[in-house]
């Protein structure tokens, strides 16, 4: 058994065009890094320099956000499926300010 | 180009002209590979903003499975402005995360006349595009087509009631 990791359209050209892979870990920074081996490149667009999960992507372990469980710390285990998905979000204010208003 | 049905433009109006002053949003679905929009689905602003939106994740993950569930893809991602140009932000275009998407702006700062303006956003390249309406009835007559041109005014009336559109039905 492996974790069911569904990518993205903009994040395919790391996976070779495979909508879905597979990986291995006990949290999702576990996974990110192993996925990272067969998929160089693909952990830095999901996790910013500074360590945290990037504000421009969507991670759910099944149905979860990982937002409400615990970020990278969430919990995986075999059998259940990661979906990332890009953040869908904007809007007419600059980036910085709505950075700053939401604090994010 | 975008090809849209205008009954889907009404209807995506009318949702912002409803939120307003709080930014709108949203998709309009259709087959993968058809480059055809067919199916408007009407999203929470989580952030219910007057100058940002979000999609609710949760809600998102819903829509995002069904499409998949039905062999779609997100062919338009909507937002109105609600006080500037329907123009893609700097915050609009690092956001930007569907490169088969058309990005569709809608602004309602003008009471009466709606404007949209639509955009494909690459690697944090914007073009902006024709965005040509097609009538129900598919006559081909009967559609209208809009320069291109970035620096063309490309504003829509839509002055007239939208009560006849039922975009409610989507859920």
């Amino acid at each position: 058994m492996a974790i069911d990791v569904r990518i993205p359209t903009i994040l395919r050209s790391y996976t070779g065009g495979a909508k879905a892979v597979s990986g291995s870990g006990d949290s999702l920074a576990d996974l990110l890094t192993n996925l990272d081996g067969s998929y160089p490149g693909l952990r830095a667009r999901l996790i910013t320099p500074e360590g945290g999960l990037h504000r421009f992507v969507n991670i759910y372990v099944n149905d979860e956000d990982v937002r409400f469980l615990g970020s990278l710390d969430a919990k995986v285990n075999d059998g259940d499926t990661v979906t990332i998905l890009p953040a869908v979000a904007g809007g007419a204010f600059g980036l910085a300010a709505a950075a700053a208003v939401l604090g994010r | 180009m975008l090809t849209i049905h205008r009954e889907i433009i009404e209807a995506i109006v009318a949702h912002a002209r409803r939120d307003h002053p709080d930014e709108a949003c949203g998709v309009v679905a259709g087959p993968v590979g058809s480059d055809a929009p067919l199916r408007h689905i009407p999203m929470e602003n989580a952030e219910r903003s007057t100058t940002f939106y979000r999609f609710d994740s949760t809600e998102q993950l819903r829509v995002w499975r069904e499409m998949d569930d039905r062999d779609e893809e997100p062919v338009v991602i909507y937002h109105s402005h609600t006080a500037t140009e329907p123009f893609p932000s700097r915050t609009d275009v690092s956001y930007a995360g569907e490169p088969n998407a058309h990005y569709l702006l809608v602004s309602t700062r003008d009471e009466h006349t709606a404007e949209i303006r639509s955009f494909r956003i690459v690697d944090g390249q914007v073009s902006e595009e024709p965005v040509q309406l097609v009538d129900e009835s598919m006559d081909p007559m009967r559609s209208y087509q809009k320069s291109g041109d970035p620096h063309a005014v490309q504003s829509f009336m839509f002055g007239q009631s939208p009560a006849a559109v039922d975009y409610e039905c989507q859920h």
